[in-house]
């Protein structure tokens, strides 16, 4: 049943526009860098943005920071919320649960093939700017890299460190994928799924800033997104990373669940 | 009696806000049948279907699919269902080829070598193999409808279940879907058929079941329930002659017409015209399906 899923995934046009969007605002942003010269100052903008114009490699790694706040929740929010309600639009949830597929079948390859979606944009998005950033941006020291605390990595480190930030970002995805999918079993519109997921977000980035949600920020979804930035410290901050990691396993457990309790006697009327 | 690939006891559906869609349905229809579902729309036929099929639960009753209790057993009972539910269903980016062939390869235990032969197979059967590379958002209704029913015919089932299944289908398409579902029975395929239209029940049915509001008013089939009533239709030229002829058999009489108490219609037919009362007509008299529906219908 994964197989199915993931065909499914790959021949929709709508993936590959979802990716090609994505891609859309980091490149506007390399051509902008490019022709102006203008990097925002160190410490302000996002993670890594201010070195980009030195070493170009790095942009791969700002455009993740570019898209991590909002681009890529929210397409993994329309992805994953199309998972059940977009087969019951379609008029194909009912003839793949006759042929029989298992319902906890159908939403374990659903969640699959949402976790492949962020890896392919992920991997899209990391490709696609580091083809800018070496074509486009500065290609100043092959030699290594300053870590944000200041000390040198070389370039293995570098790589692997990159390898790690991209992995996280994967992972930082789950929460959003898992609430995707519950509230796609709860509704037959696809798009008020991935409203609904959208909301959930925003709501998470509104008490984020709020100093009365002190007390809840730890257990929020978006609290930790952006840790991916201590991995490149010089020794590796992990604290906020297992955090953000364990947050995110958190989430999937709770709405995964939430799905199968969900949909596992649900009357399929349409 | 022989084998009931469906039977249900009791089978009731009361949706949350307490409407009841199916009340106390006992359905038994056996292998071999061509089974006229018959009932109004919103008289619960699909409730009953989906509840066949496992996708709708039961609040109370029991299912049997070939003996097995629905829907615990569906895994094992399923892959031996066709279905057509409520109109088909398909990913409209793809071909139909491509829609099939991916319905196929959710079954893992299959094999794939002859999957391309398969979905072949009933794409010609239900005519649809000029256009089976096209998307299927190009299609008409009918052409869903004719994938729809290739989909259920994938595994060579020996039961189908189809719900209206010539909605959308131009006269011709819908001759051809009943010659291709006649001629699958006659091959020994089970069919459950539900419709609302009276006219396609009584052409294709063995047996009939009647719901109403959500109650099975009648269930038999359907040579029983068109057996002769024992009066003669008599259309001849000849009517005074005729009336004092059978004086104290004539039921009704009309423009032309005579209805006839009579057990033996070629007696009857032998009787009149050695007499030289010339006949223009003259046959059995069968209560139409649509009599005996409504009947059934106003008597529950």
């Amino acid at each position: 049943m994964i197989r199915v899923e993931l065909v499914k995934l790959l021949t929709r046009p709508r993936t590959w526009i979802t990716i090609l969007a994505l891609n859309a605002l980091p490149t506007l942003v390399a051509v902008l860098l490019a022709v102006t010269d203008l990097g925002p100052r160190p410490g302000t903008g996002p993670p890594f943005l201010s070195a980009v114009l030195t070493d170009g490699t790095l942009f791969p790694l700002a455009a993740l920071g570019i898209v991590l706040p909002l681009f890529l929740p929210v397409a993994v929010a329309v992805v994953g919320g199309d998972a059940i309600a977009g087969e019951v639009q379609s008029d194909t949830l009912r003839y793949l649960l006759v042929r029989p597929v298992s319902r906890l079948r159908l939403l374990v390859a659903k969640l699959v093939s949402v976790v492949v979606f962020v890896v392919l944009a992920v991997l899209a998005v990391a490709v696609v700017a580091y083809v800018e950033g070496r074509l486009l941006l500065g290609d100043a020291p092959a030699t290594g890299v300053v870590s944000v605390s200041g000390s040198t990595l070389t370039q293995a480190e570098m790589t692997q460190r990159t390898g790690l930030a991209f992995v996280y970002v994967v992972l930082a995805m789950l929460g959003v994928a898992a609430i995707a999918l519950f509230f796609s079993t709860l509704t037959d519109s696809a798009v008020g799924a991935a409203l609904g997921t959208i909301g959930v977000l925003v709501a998470s980035t509104v008490l984020l800033g709020l100093d009365a949600a002190d007390a809840i920020k730890p257990y929020l979804m978006t609290r930790h997104w952006l840790a991916f930035v201590d991995l490149f410290r010089d020794p590796i901050r992990w604290g906020d990373v297992v955090d953000g990691v364990l947050t995110q396993l958190g989430y999937l457990v709770v709405f995964a669940g939430a799905a199968w309790a969900n949909f596992a006697t649900k009357d399929v009327n349409r | 009696m022989s084998e009931l690939l469906i039977a249900t006891h009791g089978l009731t559906k009361v949706y949350r806000g307490g409407v009841t869609a199916v009340d106390h349905v006992d359905l038994e229809v056996r292998a071999g049948d061509v089974y006229g579902f018959l009932g109004a729309n919103g008289s619960g036929k699909t409730t009953t279907v989906r509840m066949l099929l496992g996708l709708v639960l039961a609040t109370e009753g029991g299912i049997e699919l070939f003996g097995e209790a629905m829907p615990k057993a569906g895994a094992s009972v399923l892959p031996r269902v066709g279905a057509l539910v409520e109109g088909p269903g398909a990913y409209p980016h793809l071909s139909g080829r491509a829609n099939l062939t991916l319905l196929d390869s959710t079954d893992g235990r299959r094999r794939r070598g002859d999957r391309r032969r398969r979905v072949g197979e009933v794409l010609e059967q239900v005519g649809l193999d000029p256009a089976d590379r096209r998307p299927v958002r190009t299609y008409s209704l009918g052409m869903r409808q004719r994938l729809g029913l290739a989909s259920a015919l994938l595994r060579r089932p020996p039961l189908l279940v189809l719900d209206e299944p010539t909605n959308g289908l131009d006269p011709q398409g819908i001759r051809e879907m009943r010659e291709l579902l006649l001629s699958l029975n006659r091959a020994g395929t089970t069919i459950f058929l539900s419709s609302h239209l009276l006219a396609e029940i009584e052409q294709m049915s063995s047996r009939v079941g009647v719901l109403d509001r959500g109650r099975l008013v009648l269930q038999e089939d359907l040579a029983t329930l068109q057996a002769p009533t024992g009066l003669v239709r008599v259309r001849t030229p000849d009517l005074s002659t005729a009336l004092r002829l059978l004086d104290g058999q004539v039921v009704d009489r009309g423009e032309g017409h005579l209805v006839v108490r009579s057990p033996d219609a070629a007696a009857l037919n032998a009787h009149l015209v050695a007499r030289d009362v010339r006949v223009t007509e003259l046959g059995p008299e069968r209560r139409s399906l649509e009599e005996i529906v409504l009947a059934a219908s106003e008597s529950a």
